[in-house]
């Protein structure tokens, strides 16, 4: 036992996020009462409002406030792009580089034989309506380069053959900042396979 | 406890929120599941992609526990594979079925062996160039895993009438080769045998061949190692057929 009954709940609860186990859930329980005003009820009212008002895309299963999400709405984005993702963390992390502006379309997830995971249980269908519609030209494969990422990769780009579209992906290689001296032998041998000229 | 071996990582699944539980094909222990601290974290990540050659040491108090792997990769055959599609499902078939089929921790140095060669042989396009050439090897690995665990199909004489020349069928109830001129009445019966399964060596003529071999030792795998055990033949494999089958025009 912890502390009285709701306490302990709120530190049970909180020791399920990622990144927190039962010490730093009691820290941050402690943390919370201790700024009540000033942070727990605002958190709290975040949190009911967010679960409330938080709704699934369904066009490109990102998730907003509004369905479709501002980013299938927005009249400046470039509609002959759709960026496929795996989730929508790997949306934001295009987002943050404001390197892409076309569209997306979240899979939720990767074809997986360990996790029981067919085409079925992912938004490919989804995907492969869309880019039937005139206006889009490229789609960009955007899954990680891991083994299940790519295997996804290549399904997706054998279920658009039948399309007008350009099936692209990206390069694998060094990261900017990276030291070869650092990187692990699997990035090294992808980016010698893809080495270009200069 | 603890043991160096070399293994090929088949698998590895999420435990919390770094670790990983590795599933390797070692070459002395056979196929064996163990803990990476860290596994999943942004550092270990790329060290346990399937299809990795990794040296492993393994750490455990008594030897029925799940133990720690501490990894060292050796070779990343993944990572060469990742731009090719259909080598790509061809090491995710072979490394599922691995894992699928074999009993843990139960030594099959051959199969490692085997194994090893097949994704080196997927990896260099100049030792099988075509798909009909690793398609091929591929069905002659998962017939070697048969007979590695004691489910191998007898290919050298004909089952009715012991001749060692025309064998085009296999008997799925003997598992035994069976000649074009004894089989012919129960040719719905029988499974097609692909010639390249009787040569010495190399991969098959063509990827029609290769699908052919492919149900033939497919119906084996489920018959005597997946249905058994309740268990669905691989997606992975299943994914490699359907490859196949569209390189060779064929329906699944």
């Amino acid at each position: 036992m912890v502390g009285p009954g709701g306490i302990d709940a709120l530190i049970q609860l909180l020791a399920k996020l990622p990144g927190l186990g039962p010490r730093s859930a009691r820290r941050a329980a402690l943390h919370l009462l201790k700024r009540r005003e000033s942070l727990m009820e605002p958190l709290a009212r975040a949190l009911r409002d967010t679960a409330d008002s938080v709704k699934t895309c369904s066009v490109c299963h990102n998730i907003d406030t509004v369905d479709p999400c501002s980013i299938c709405t927005d009249p400046k984005r470039d509609r002959s792009q759709i960026c496929v993702v795996e989730d929508i963390g790997d949306l934001w992390a295009m987002e943050r580089v404001a390197g892409f502006r076309g569209l997306y379309h979240v899979l939720g997830g990767t074809l997986s034989a360990l996790d029981g995971v067919g085409p079925e249980d992912l938004h490919v269908g989804g995907l492969v309506e869309r880019a039937r519609h005139p206006d889009v030209k490229e789609v960009v494969l955007a899954t990680n380069a891991t083994v299940d990422g790519q295997t996804t990769a290549h399904y997706i780009a054998e279920r658009l053959a039948g399309t007008d579209v350009t099936v692209s992906g990206l390069a694998h290689g060094v990261p900017v900042g990276g030291e070869l001296d650092y990187l692990d032998e699997g990035t090294i041998t992808a980016a010698l396979k893809a080495r270009k000229p200069v | 406890m603890e043991w160096r071996d070399e293994g090929i990582v088949l698998s590895a699944r999420r435990h919390g929120e770094t670790s990983a539980i590795v599933t390797l094909l070692t070459r002395e222990h056979g196929c064996h599941a163990g803990l990476v601290k860290g596994g999943f974290s942004k550092r270990s990540r790329a060290v346990i992609e399937p299809g990795n050659r990794a040296h492993a040491v393994w750490r455990g108090r008594l030897a029925e526990h799940l133990g720690l792997y501490a990894l060292e990769t050796v070779h990343c055959h993944g990572a060469i594979l990742l731009d090719d599609g259909d080598r790509l499902s061809a090491m995710a078939a072979a490394l599922a079925v691995a894992e699928g089929a074999l009993p843990e921790r139960e030594p099959h140095g051959a199969v490692f062996a085997a194994l090893e060669a097949f994704l080196d042989a997927l990896e260099h396009e100049d030792l099988a160039p075509e798909p009909a050439a690793w398609g091929g090897l591929y069905v002659k690995w998962e017939l070697g895993l048969l007979r590695q665990l004691g489910f191998g199909l007898q290919l050298n004489h004909c089952a009715a009438t012991g001749v060692a020349g025309d064998l085009v069928w296999v008997s799925p109830k003997s598992a035994s080769a069976v000649c074009r001129e004894a089989g012919e009445p129960y040719r719905d019966r029988l499974l097609p045998l692909p010639g390249f399964l009787l040569a010495r060596g190399g991969g098959a003529g063509t990827v029609g061949e290769v699908m052919k071999g492919l149900r033939l030792t497919g119906y084996f795998l489920d018959r005597h190692l997946f249905s058994p055990h309740g268990r669905a033949m691989p997606q992975a494999r299943a994914r490699l057929v359907e490859r196949m089958a569209r390189l060779a025009n064929e329906p699944v």
